[in-house]
């Protein structure tokens, strides 16, 4: 049947399909580009919750009483889960799981650039589960709604337990900003050196943004990038008075005609230069990345040649 | 204060909270993805264990500290955990193959506890019995798998058995506290137990082609609060906000 239409013909009926909202399932027809598309974007978030485990986990030996302890450790689990159902997402579109953990290796995907910035204090827990997961729910919720039916069904779940992420990133922040003096400046410290790498997440403005427009029409993103830049600072700015922190931006004024907050100029040149590998930690983050990948090495094939020997003695 | 009960609830609370910490290292190296995501897990249910012990044990204590400063606020000679759970994870098989050992005692240990008169306890110790014998499960596949494994694997995880298991009659330590609570409270009696864990032991092994070492020199010394030099380091590190910040919330 597919056999029989025209490139031209399969496009237009692909496109007819996300105009009305019918979600792409993997054995349907669709354009590479909007495989590839997907299949980037995918195993790079997938990529992003997996490197997003060690600033979190260079904290959990450190942190500070039994419930904080276990609840990290919960959330970075939550997170090596979210990276399990990606993965297994982009698989289906055709993308080999170590394949795509190698291109991760090799620098030729990426990951979010956020977490190529170091954990210096127990407060940044607090600044990367309040700005972080924040601004991931912001990017994810629409994903939710996306035209890609696996993708769309795995960010359900996620967000779900990003919101949770969220909440308990923003209540430990609530409540250094309410200890000592030394957890205020704790928490202020934080939110200084984590507040405009949060805005950064967002992606570079809409002009310099190659790829918007081709996802928005294929219904993979419902919102450009700084759309969802000014809803979270909108949504955030209000939090950090709340709780009496100082967001680092002296060009900060709320204006009430547009009932939006206006905000300063983003370094442009500090985000490419860390997408581009000189963020303090991108080696860092990296090379633990790949010890674990070769040190698992012979686990994993024990593990192979194990299941191989079962089986043949089960057919003997 | 009754001091004994108070030490035979730190003892326990101590082996979870010791390893708890020991398997949180290993949060994003694991060899595989499901490997991490599970030993986190398991981490996560010892923490859970050591929680809820401390409280008893602060309890017991009267009050006087509560949870996180029995935790966080001892000196090294006060923890009462055994060696075996604060040796070094080394590698996968190292990790595996301390969790197996310690397993296989934690069952029939949390089983007979079960049956004691403290219903504190009591219920700890079923709660923990579930999450146990799930730990179990996993450790001993996981033995099983890299003894039967590839020759490489089988050579790695008999040295681990070779050099963690000088520290497996620690397991069965007794002394002072168990004579004087053993009978009033129905407690399990660990030489009972050594019977029962050996046979697993041994079960579990030979099916992973791995042997039993024929050196039988033990050490011990955690029971009674003399550590190997790791515990000093483990302490540095999870004690380090609760001493560089006295007195604070969280």
């Amino acid at each position: 049947m597919v056999k029989d239409l025209s490139i031209q013909e399969l496009e237009k009926r692909f496109q007819e399909k996300i105009d009305k909202d019918i979600k792409i399932e993997p054995n349907d027809w669709m354009p590479d580009d909007y495989r590839q598309t997907l299949i980037r974007q995918i195993s790079q978030h997938a990529h992003s919750e997996i490197v997003g485990m060690l600033p979190e986990g260079n904290w959990i030996t450190r942190a500070p009483n039994l419930r904080r302890k276990a609840v990290l450790l919960a959330k970075v689990q939550d997170e090596a889960g979210h990276g399990l159902y990606l993965y297994s997402a982009a698989e289906t579109l055709g993308a080999d799981r170590e394949e795509t953990i190698d291109d991760l290796h090799s620098g030729k995907a990426k990951y979010s650039s956020i977490f190529n910035y170091p954990t210096l204090s127990w407060a940044d827990m607090g600044a990367i589960g309040w700005l972080v997961d924040g601004a991931a729910i912001m990017n994810q919720v629409p994903l939710c709604r996306c035209s890609y039916g696996p993708y769309a069904r795995a960010m359900v779940r996620v967000c779900k337990e990003e919101s949770f992420h969220q909440r308990q990133g923003f209540e430990i922040m609530a409540h250094l900003a309410q200890g000592s003096p030394e957890q205020k400046a704790m928490a202020q410290d934080a939110l200084n050196r984590f507040w405009w790498p949060a805005l950064m997440m967002f992606g570079p403005n809409d002009a310099e943004s190659k790829h918007t427009l081709q996802s928005m029409n294929w219904k993979i993103k419902r919102h450009t990038n700084d759309e969802l830049r000014q809803q979270f600072v909108d949504v955030t700015i209000p939090q950090a008075e709340m709780i009496g922190l100082t967001i680092p931006d002296k060009d900060l004024i709320f204006n009430e005609l547009t009932g939006h907050y206006e905000f300063g100029e983003i370094n442009w040149d500090e985000f490419w230069n860390v997408v581009k590998g000189n963020g303090p930690c991108n080696k860092d983050r990296i090379d633990t990345r790949k010890k674990a990948k070769e040190d698992g090495a012979w686990v994993r094939e024990a593990a192979l040649a194990f299941a191989d020997k079962r089986q043949k003695r089960k057919s003997a | 204060m009754n001091k004994e009960l108070f030490e035979y609830v730190i003892r326990i609370a101590d082996d979870s909270l010791i390893l708890g910490q020991r398997l949180s290292e290993w949060c994003g190296h694991g060899p595989i993805l499901e490997e991490d995501i599970a030993l986190t897990n398991i981490a996560l249910d010892l923490i859970g264990q050591a929680t809820n012990l401390f409280e008893y044990a602060s309890q017991i204590e009267g009050g006087d500290r509560n949870a996180d400063q029995l935790a966080f606020l001892r000196f090294d000679r006060e923890y009462r955990n055994l060696l075996l759970v604060e040796q070094p994870n080394g590698d996968f098989g190292d990790t595996l193959m301390r969790q197996f050992l310690f397993d296989a005692f934690r069952k029939p240990f949390f089983e007979r506890l079960i049956a004691c008169t403290d219903l504190q306890i009591s219920g700890i110790a079923e709660k923990s019995l579930k999450e146990t014998k799930y730990h179990l499960k996993h450790s001993s596949e996981w033995v099983i798998r890299l003894g039967d494994g590839t020759e490489e694997s089988h050579n790695r995880i008999q040295n681990s058995l070779d050099s963690l298991w000088r520290y497996t009659d620690e397991l069965f330590f007794e002394n002072q506290v168990d004579a004087v609570l053993l009978d009033d409270f129905n407690f399990p009696k660990l030489s009972e137990i050594k019977e029962d864990w050996l046979k697993n032991v041994e079960l579990v092994l030979d099916e992973a082609t791995l042997a039993v070492p024929d050196n039988n020199w033990q050490f011990k010394g955690g029971r009674e609060g003399l550590h190997s030099e790791h515990l000093g380091k483990i302490l540095a590190e999870m004690q380090f906000m609760q001493r560089a910040y006295p007195n604070m919330e969280w």
